[in-house]
């Protein structure tokens, strides 16, 4: 009976009440200020229609790399590696990053999009490089503690009560017990599992996982009818898997293939160990952009010039003709270079290439985007824990279309509360950018902070006092979704070859989109070009 | 006819709100950790609200004689609950978790019982769908009504107590309303009159009785006069004197009794300090109560003392209080000395300042917050601003009480790259306390101390570090940031203590 949601509402509320919070949490103060973001959305808009000035000026280059993504910082960071400089990055907004990017305030650093590296498995070796190189792997094979999220990594609210970990701790039958335990041993088994040339069935990087029919099929049956067709029915189960689906893939589990589901789960190996700091995966952004030498105007020899959208590429037999709108000036430049990495998103590709080849139309139909909602609140207090475990990094809702919110302030070293900022994400799971309505895209700061304060304020009714500022991050091409059929068909696969002097090298390629997969797509790009380019180097990967 | 039933709807609802949120912060009172212990109680209760009505179905017979009986007992029982469970506690008579809870099931389980009696009472005059509602917006209306008076005006200007002594005649008072109003329907009304007045008339007394009977008790808790109470931003501050004795108490934690706090204190400064002629430049973190910084100010070799404090109000009582100034020999005071009010680990981030000899004296790591604070994260951190032949010393909790929790402390030490001498004192307010000397370099025992003590003397030391059997050092996995492993130790070693 709902007597007993009542008593237990009504008391937490005086337990607050009792430790002397302002009274009355009906009163709603006015929205707190803040701003919308929007990734150079009328930019996309300009280059559906190339309504861009025509170049003024021809410079040359040997690499020119598309999109200052991990994929393209990926892959200028391997150029490098092996000694080859004559590269320019060439990234449409103001920073580099694309969904690896941080916001910042007075508080503290908070994520824009990417918010944790899961410790790589060993296939991830260029990652693992990486990370050495950052000193975030040490020589002994640890890591960092600054980076590693400190305890507790997640809880999960459910029925008013905060629960350790992301699956329900109480309240759940014996046989639903027994089905997490058998859906854990079966994953386990498949992390253990080689074929018969000693590939992992689901490997990350995605691209080295194993090749054999059966666990190829598992593409073509979405991730929800998977677990139903191996008996699992646990309605606490099935919430995790369409959980991790949207988290990662912006998608229900109904409508992601099972082999991307299998392999969110089963990919890697330990616990769960994730890194994460208070800006999120800018860490890595900025690791991977150390070595790059800065635009600015008149030096001829930098590596990355930023406000630069490439809106034209045309094909010859000994280059490419890449026309660059530099936002700064005005003007358009052409560049002319030996070779393409485009670390863009694919999507676009009709828009720029001049003409698109007709394999990478029909690769792309199709192709299907999940929008993405990033909403920063700074807060003046920590959000408050009424009845369960304290604040962890990770703090997830059960009943709620959003996955919840981080904690920028979590691995700052204090021990005792202060302000910090809290960041919810909203994957637009029910809208796709091939529709032409999106109603929940068109919802502006003041809707979408007004969305996220509802949904918090059911664990932390306190929020809208505590709330100072609501930052709305709205991005419409957020992440490729990997539905059903769409990582094995064929298709996709397309964009993994050579194309001439073009390569691609966004995590659009890997039809999912992680760090790893960007940085191998990165990488991988950059050794294919410096093959082309005859420098001799050892691979990465 | 159903309008009396319904106002009592409304008086027994708030009262079994009442008795649940008396229960649940008595509990986060006597036990701490309120969020632990308010949940734990409401969901034993509503447990028990879910058995009692379940149970109901088995009660049969004259239905008005067994609600006004079941009201006499709930106002008993949850009327004396508070007093009752204050008096065992005090007396520490027997495993108080299981009189908590056990008295918390009892009337949860009679609470249960009431609605439901209710609504089969008026099931025969009022159409089931009017019934329902009616019952029920009544029972949330006097729910709501509890959860804002129980806050606002009963907790503070009642006192527990009182208030559920308060609630208790309200329950016995619908009792012998009822009575009243139906007895031409009851069969011998004369039996359950004695009944009603016999309750009503207890808890009278008692309400009467209570204010004695609450300092007493309360007196019992911390057998002694409160002379200082105050609530910071971070923490509850209680200072408390009964003839010659001081005690300090944090979060009712005692801190310090003025009778035996220069041993701990003595403990804590001059083994690491006497062995470091050296020492110039000084480091107490955590310590507000100044009484570290007393024992320091002794070596005038050492020129500079830095307090980091999180809490203003703790230097600030200690600095200025008639009472606490001679505790600490006036030491806030020493132009030696900087007092930073600050969150230890930030200043340590921001600051480049070196010292030869660091007081890392901390609460227990009771919480992830205070985990931080005895993490390899935290000793490295430590370890840079500590000079090539410092010292650190670290308050590690107790050896014999917490055996596992003190050696992960120097386990936690020891992998972050410090050489480690673990020791122990008799502190009688504590028992047998832990601490732990780390430096870069291995500790060499002083020959001397240099400065006047009464308990750490020159010939005492070797026994200190000296660990018997049943203190000696247990395999610990280091304190991580990412495991905090000392905190669920720690945890369940004290909390396998206050199950006694
Ligand atoms: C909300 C959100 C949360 C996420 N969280 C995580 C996470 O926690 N962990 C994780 O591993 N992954 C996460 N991801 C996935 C994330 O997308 C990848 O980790 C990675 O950042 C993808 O990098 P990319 O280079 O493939 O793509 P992008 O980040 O899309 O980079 C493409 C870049 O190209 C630029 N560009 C586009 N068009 C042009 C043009 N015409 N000319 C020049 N430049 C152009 C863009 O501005 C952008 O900077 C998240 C994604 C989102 C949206």
């Amino acid at each position: 009976m709902q007597r007993r949601e009542f008593l237990l509402g009504a008391s937490m509320a005086a337990l607050l009440n009792a430790c002397g919070q302002p009274a009355g949490f009906s009163s709603k103060p006015p929205l707190p200020p803040g701003t919308l973001t929007e990734p150079a959305r009328l930019l996309g808009h300009r280059l559906r229609q190339k309504d861009f000035p025509a170049p003024t000026e021809t410079r040359r280059v040997a690499v020119v790399i598309a999109g200052g993504g991990i994929g393209g910082l990926s892959a200028s960071w391997r150029l490098q590696h092996a000694g080859c400089d004559d590269f320019l990055l060439l990234e449409m907004e103001s920073s580099v990053g694309g969904n690896s990017r941080a916001g910042s305030n007075a508080v503290a650093p908070y994520p824009l999009g990417a918010h944790y590296l899961p410790l790589p498995p060993p296939e991830a070796r260029a990652v693992r490089r990486l990370l050495r190189e950052l000193n975030v792997l040490k020589p002994d094979g640890q890591y960092d503690e600054a980076y590693l999220c400190h305890a507790p990594q997640e809880r999960l609210y459910r029925d008013g009560y905060w629960h350790d970990g992301l699956l329900p701790s109480l309240g759940l039958g014996a046989s639903e017990r027994a089905e997490h335990a058998r859906f854990h041993d079966q994953i386990a088994e498949l992390r253990s599992t080689r074929d018969h040339a000693g590939r992992r069935p689901f490997a990350l990087p995605m691209a080295l996982s194993s090749r054999e029919a059966a666990w190829r099929a598992t593409d073509r049956s979405n991730f929800r009818d998977w677990l139903l067709q191996n008996g699992y029915t646990s309605p606490a189960l099935h919430w995790l898997a369409d959980y991790a689906c949207r988290d990662d893939y912006g998608t229900r589990a109904a409508e992601t293939s099972a082999w991307a589901g299998l392999h969110y789960f089963s990919c890697r190996e330990g616990e769960g160990q994730v890194l994460t700091t208070p800006g999120g995966n800018a860490w890595l952004t900025d690791g991977l952009k150390q070595g790059l030498k800065q635009g600015m105007e008149g030096t001829r020899s930098a590596q990355l010039q930023a406000d630069a959208v490439l809106w034209r590429v045309t094909e010859t037999r000994h280059q490419v003709a890449c026309d660059v709108y530099l936002a700064a000036e005005n003007r358009s430049i052409r560049i002319l270079a030996r070779e393409l990495i485009w670390a863009a998103p694919l999507f676009l590709i009709p828009h720029v290439f001049v003409p698109p080849r007709p394999e990478w139309l029909a690769a792309l139909a199709g192709i299907e985007y999940a929008p993405w909602v990033v909403v920063n609140l700074t807060l003046s207090a920590p959000p408050e824990t009424r009845a369960g475990v304290p604040l962890a990094w990770d703090n997830v809702l059960y009943d709620s279309p959003a996955l919840g919110y981080v904690v920028a302030t979590h691995q700052q070293l204090r021990y005792a509360p202060a302000p910090t900022v809290i960041t919810w994400y909203r994957a637009l799971h029910e809208e796709s950018v091939r529709s032409p309505a999106t109603p929940l895209l068109q919802m502006d700061r003041a809707a979408w902070a007004e969305a996220a304060l509802r949904d918090l304020e059911r664990a932390h009714p306190e929020i809208r006092q505590t709330a100072t500022r609501i930052d709305v991050h709205r991005h419409a091409h957020a992440m490729i979704r990997p539905r059903p059929g769409s990582l094995w068909d064929g298709r996709r696969e397309v964009f993994t070859r050579n194309h001439g002097r073009v390569r691609f090298a966004h995590a659009d390629v890997s039809g999912f989109s992680l760090f790893e997969e960007a940085n191998h797509r990165g990488v991988l790009a950059a050794e294919r070009t410096l093959t082309r380019l005859g420098v001799s180097f050892n691979t990465f990967l | 006819m159903h309008a009396p039933l319904l106002v009592s709807v409304f008086i027994v609802a708030s009262c079994g709100l009442a008795y649940e949120l008396i229960a649940g912060a008595l509990a986060s009172y006597l036990l701490g950790d309120s969020v632990t212990q308010f949940s734990t109680i409401i969901g034993t209760y509503l447990f028990a609200m879910g058995i009692g009505s379940w149970l109901s179905r088995h009660i049969g017979g004259d239905l008005l004689r067994r609600f006004i009986q079941i009201e006499l007992l709930v106002g008993l029982l949850g009327g004396i609950s508070a007093g009752l469970l204050f008096l065992l506690f005090t007396l520490h008579a027997g495993p108080f978790g299981l009189m908590l809870y056990g008295l918390v099931m009892l009337i949860g389980i009679l609470v249960g019982l009431e609605i439901p009696l209710i609504m089969r009472i008026l099931k025969g005059e009022v159409a089931f769908k009017d019934l329902v509602a009616q019952v029920l917006s009544f029972d949330y209306i006097g729910a709501l009504a509890v959860s804002l008076l129980f806050p606002l005006v009963l907790a503070p200007h009642l006192g527990l107590v009182r208030s559920a002594l308060l609630f208790g005649l309200l329950n016995a008072l619908v009792a012998a309303w009822a009575l009243m109003l139906f007895r031409t329907r009851i069969g011998n009304v004369r039996g359950l009159q004695v009944q009603c007045a016999a309750v009503i008339a207890a808890l009278v007394i008692g309400f009467a009785l209570a204010g004695r009977f609450v300092s007493l008790a309360e007196a019992n808790l911390y057998a002694e006069d409160i002379v200082h109470a105050e609530s910071s931003p971070y923490q509850r501050i209680v200072v408390t004197r009964w003839r010659d004795e001081t005690r300090l108490y944090l979060n009712h934690n005692l801190q310090f009794s003025s009778r035996d706090e220069y041993r701990y204190h003595e403990a804590l400064v001059h083994p690491g300090l006497a062995a470091l002629p050296g020492a110039r430049r000084v480091l107490v973190l955590g310590g507000g109560d100044g009484m570290a910084v007393r024992e320091i100010l002794k070596y005038p070799q050492v020129e500079h003392i830095t307090l980091v404090d999180l809490d203003p109000r703790m230097t600030e009582i200690f600095r200025t209080s008639p009472l606490l100034r001679p505790l600490n020999g006036d030491a806030l005071h020493s132009p030696k000395l900087t007092i930073v009010t600050a969150d230890a680990l930030q200043w340590l981030e921001a600051s480049s300042e070196q010292f030869d000899f660091v007081v890392a004296d901390f609460p227990d790591p009771s919480s992830h917050g205070l985990g931080k604070l005895y993490s390899t994260a935290f000793y490295r951190l430590l370890a840079q601003h500590v000079s090539a032949t410092g010292m650190i010393v670290v308050q590690a909790t107790s050896p014999m009480y917490a055996r596992e929790s003190f050696w992960t402390v120097v386990t936690t030490l020891e992998a972050a790259g410090w050489q480690t001498a673990p020791y122990h004192a008799l502190v009688p307010s504590f028992g047998e306390w832990g601490y732990i000397i780390a430096g870069h370099r291995g500790y060499q025992m002083p020959k001397t101390v240099p400065v006047p003590t009464r308990f750490v003397t020159p010939d005492a030391l070797p026994a200190l570090f000296h660990f018997p059997a049943d203190m000696a050092r247990v395999p610990a996995e280091p304190n991580r940031l990412d495991n905090q492993n000392l905190v669920r130790v720690f945890e369940r070693e004290w909390g396998r203590l206050q199950g006694h």
